[in-house]
């Protein structure tokens, strides 16, 4: 039951991608009744389309379309013109993510103020009280049935878990659990329980996983409140003469241009892509683009201080056998400077298949220092860091006209280089790391670069003060009352914890506040 | 593998061989295993075959598995056997062989040591040649699904029904 919505209906929403923020936003508002056209670049794909092979699903879900990089990133030597890795398709990203579901810490939410000036970083207060997310993050623990939340169950640990497990212990960590994730531990929400697959980057089968690819985006259709447009991708915002948006142009599937009016628009295309249409939609009114009076929209994009540990032992582990990300070290998430650096990180176990694996394991290395590693392939383990990394303005997506994508629009430039900080975050957590598996036996380890970037954070921060950013505390452009940002890009710091469940928390909050402003007459 | 191999016997390859490189028979538009174990031929429409010869013996050396046999780089090699890509691989393996003479070798598939090929591909790292080799290899290799079992990997598992009954926790050494 999908609600056909007119193009000329200018009393709808219009959301621009279906991911984690966009999907969960248009589903929330199309249950209080709102009307939603939600425009989407990728095509719809279900479980029992999900390919259990890692580059073919790459094939069929990830954003392929150019891109092109620069900074001292090891991403933007190797991989080039993929800065990210991400999906475009119906659920975003978060048919491809792991599903490992954290709350920010409370300090978290005022970087500034706990950690002080720190040189070359543009650190700014997250303006939220942490105690005004408690119930939002409740609901999307709910809402995505994290397990260790609110009274489910854990996952049981697999080999990858056991190994990172007894090397925790040996080292003294404590906080050692097989995480919080938004994957069935048991029968829930009409969804069964983990099989312990082992192809969760790659679609969940089974939809143990939350994706809002088969939860979120049919609830909201069921309302006859909310229409997916697939294959649309989104071009440019117009507004009128007051400066208020009006509508969206976008490409259809069949390549036409077209014009959806709209009473509100919400922009969820991901970190790159957010800033991208809203530059992209500069006019003679805002010859900057869009709520970029601050200039700060492209800008502070953060990426998580990420690497691997992967280690050989003289026995196997199978590590891709069960879950992906099959449990967490919380441990050195705490902010602790004298460690050599602000913030924190977590340590969750990963692995990665045999194609992948050769692919990212030390990428363009070859020879047998590199073969040799693959041949134990069956006797390795693995683990992913995931740490705070410093908001800079330097960091910054650009338009690169030189560049152009099929529909002839210019394409994003991702600039990159690490803080001082996130360096020596990695290095301390690489030290970890290696530590952990060493304490297991391990005959050899690998502290492995960055994989293209999973986490992408910060292009349109949120900011109290409409010159610090683009957004306020509710997504709300500072510039634009209509103008809406419902993804990753609103997040003023990264904290240390993966961000998609604050991403959803974020979305629930603010479709709160859009229909409460829209029977207001506000916007 | 059956689909690139030439439907003639092995007595048939190696009678019509022109010459017997390192670890190949090469003959008129073909190369083949040498080995009486290594009972694969693959036919070549575009590179010479002495060229698709040193081309696989290239990618063991980029990329060396002792426990994966050559009709694996082979077959991760053979999609240059095209009109499109063959000048370049052409030009891209006299330069290889140039290198190799320089060392005081009759060629690349003329060096018994695998360190002595090695120290050559190091000189020629940077050059595009070698680098559309050895990344067109990371999938052209790895991701056959036939290599897979070497290496241990199980692969596509939701037809089996994932490993919950199937041992993802059956580690007993820890
Ligand atoms: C392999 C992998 C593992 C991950 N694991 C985890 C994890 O364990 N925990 C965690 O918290 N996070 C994880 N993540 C990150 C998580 O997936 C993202 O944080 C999250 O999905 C981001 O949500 P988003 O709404 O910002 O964007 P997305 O989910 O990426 O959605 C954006 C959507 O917008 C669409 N779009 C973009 N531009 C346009 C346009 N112009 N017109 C129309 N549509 C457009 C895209 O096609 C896409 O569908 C992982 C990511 C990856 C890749
Ligand atoms: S391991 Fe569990 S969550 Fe991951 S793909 Fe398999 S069933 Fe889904």
């Amino acid at each position: 039951m999908t609600a056909p919505f007119d193009l000329t209906d200018d009393g709808v929403v219009v959301i621009i991608g279906t991911g984690a923020g966009g999907g969960v936003l248009a589903n929330e508002l199309a249950k209080k009744g709102v009307s939603v056209v939600a425009l989407e670049a990728g095509g719809r794909y279900l479980p029992d389309d999900y390919i259990n092979d890692e580059w073919d699903s790459f094939g069929q879900l990830a954003w392929t379309d150019p891109r092109t990089t620069s900074g001292d990133w090891r991403v933007a030597k190797d991989f080039s013109g993929l800065p990210a890795w991400i999906v475009k398709a119906v659920g975003g990203t978060t048919t491809h993510w792991a599903g490992a579901s954290l709350r920010f810490q409370d300090h978290e939410w005022k970087a500034k103020t706990t950690y002080g000036e720190v040189a070359g970083a543009n650190l700014l207060d997250w303006p939220i009280d942490p105690r005004e997310m408690d119930d939002y993050y409740t609901k999307a623990e709910d809402k995505l049935g994290v397990t260790r939340t609110n009274g489910r169950a854990g996952l049981p640990g697999n080999n990858n878990f056991k190994v990172f497990e007894k090397g925790a212990r040996a080292l003294g960590y404590e906080e050692v659990h097989t995480g919080r994730m938004a994957i069935n531990s048991a029968d829930n929400d009409g969804r069964m329980a983990c099989q312990q697959t082992g192809f969760c980057f790659q679609g969940c089968k089974w939809g143990a996983k939350w994706s809002a690819a088969y939860t979120d985006i049919p609830r909201g259709e069921a309302t006859g409140n909310l229409e997916v447009r697939e294959n649309c991708h989104a071009a440019r915002i117009l507004h009128d003469a007051d400066g208020k948006v009006t509508g969206v142009e976008y490409f259809d599937a069949d390549g036409n241009l077209q014009l959806q009016k709209a009473r509100v628009v919400c922009v969820a295309g991901n970190s790159f892509e957010s800033p991208r249409l809203l530059l992209n939609s500069a006019s003679s009114m805002f010859p900057d683009g869009l709520a970029n009076s601050s200039g700060q929209v492209g800008r502070n994009y953060m990426r998580h201080t990420t690497g691997s540990v992967y280690a050989v032992f003289d026995q196997p582990v199978r590590m891709w056998r069960g879950t992906t990300m099959a449990g967490i070290i919380q441990d050195e998430a705490r902010n602790d400077p004298s460690r050599g650096f602000v913030g924190g990180y977590e340590l969750e176990t990963l692995a990665l298949g045999l194609p992948f694996m050769a692919a990212f394991l030390d990428p363009g290395a070859w020879g047998r220092e590199f073969t040799t590693a693959l041949d134990h392939y069956e006797n390795m383990a693995g683990m992913w860091i995931v740490g705070e990394d410093m908001p800079q303005e330097t960091n910054r997506v650009t338009l690169n006209s030189d560049v152009k994508d099929a529909h002839g629009l210019p394409v994003v430039n991702v600039h990159f280089d690490d803080h001082p900080n996130d360096i020596a975050m990695r290095d301390h957590a690489y030290k970890q790391g290696m530590a952990i598996y060493d304490a297991v036996g391990a005959t050899r380890v690998f502290p492995t670069p960055p994989y293209p970037s999973t986490h992408n954070l910060g292009t349109n921060r949120m900011s109290a003060n409409a010159q610090d950013g683009v957004v306020n505390a509710h997504g709300q452009s500072h510039d634009i009352a209509n103008l809406f940002v419902s993804d990753g890009s609103q997040f003023t710091t990264g904290a240390a914890e993966n961000p998609t469940l604050t991403i959803v928390a974020l979305a629930i909050r603010q479709a709160d506040f859009i229909a409460a402003e829209m029977s207001r007459q506000n916007i | 593998m059956s689909n690139t191999m030439k439907t003639l016997t092995r007595r048939q390859l190696l009678s019509q061989s022109a010459a017997l490189g390192a670890s190949f028979a090469i003959g008129a538009g073909f190369v083949a295993g040498r080995a009486e174990a290594e009972n694969w031929a693959m036919e070549v429409d575009h590179l010479a075959p002495g060229t698709m010869a040193v081309l696989i013996q290239m990618a063991r050396d980029i990329y060396p598995h002792d426990q994966v046999a050559d009709r694996f780089y082979a077959l991760a090699v053979k999609g240059y056997d095209t009109a499109e890509a063959a000048p370049a691989i052409e030009a891209g393996v006299a330069m290889l062989n140039e290198a190799a003479r320089e060392t005081g070798h009759a060629g690349y598939l003329d060096m018994g040591w695998e360190r002595d090929r090695v120290a050559v591909l190091r000189g020629i790292e940077d050059s595009a040649f070698f680098q559309q080799v050895r990344g067109g290899l990371v999938t052209g290799l790895y991701n056959q699904k036939a290599v897979w079992p070497i290496f241990g990997y199980e692969g596509e598992s939701y037809s089996e029904g994932g490993y919950l009954y199937r041992g993802f926790d059956d580690i007993n050494w820890l």
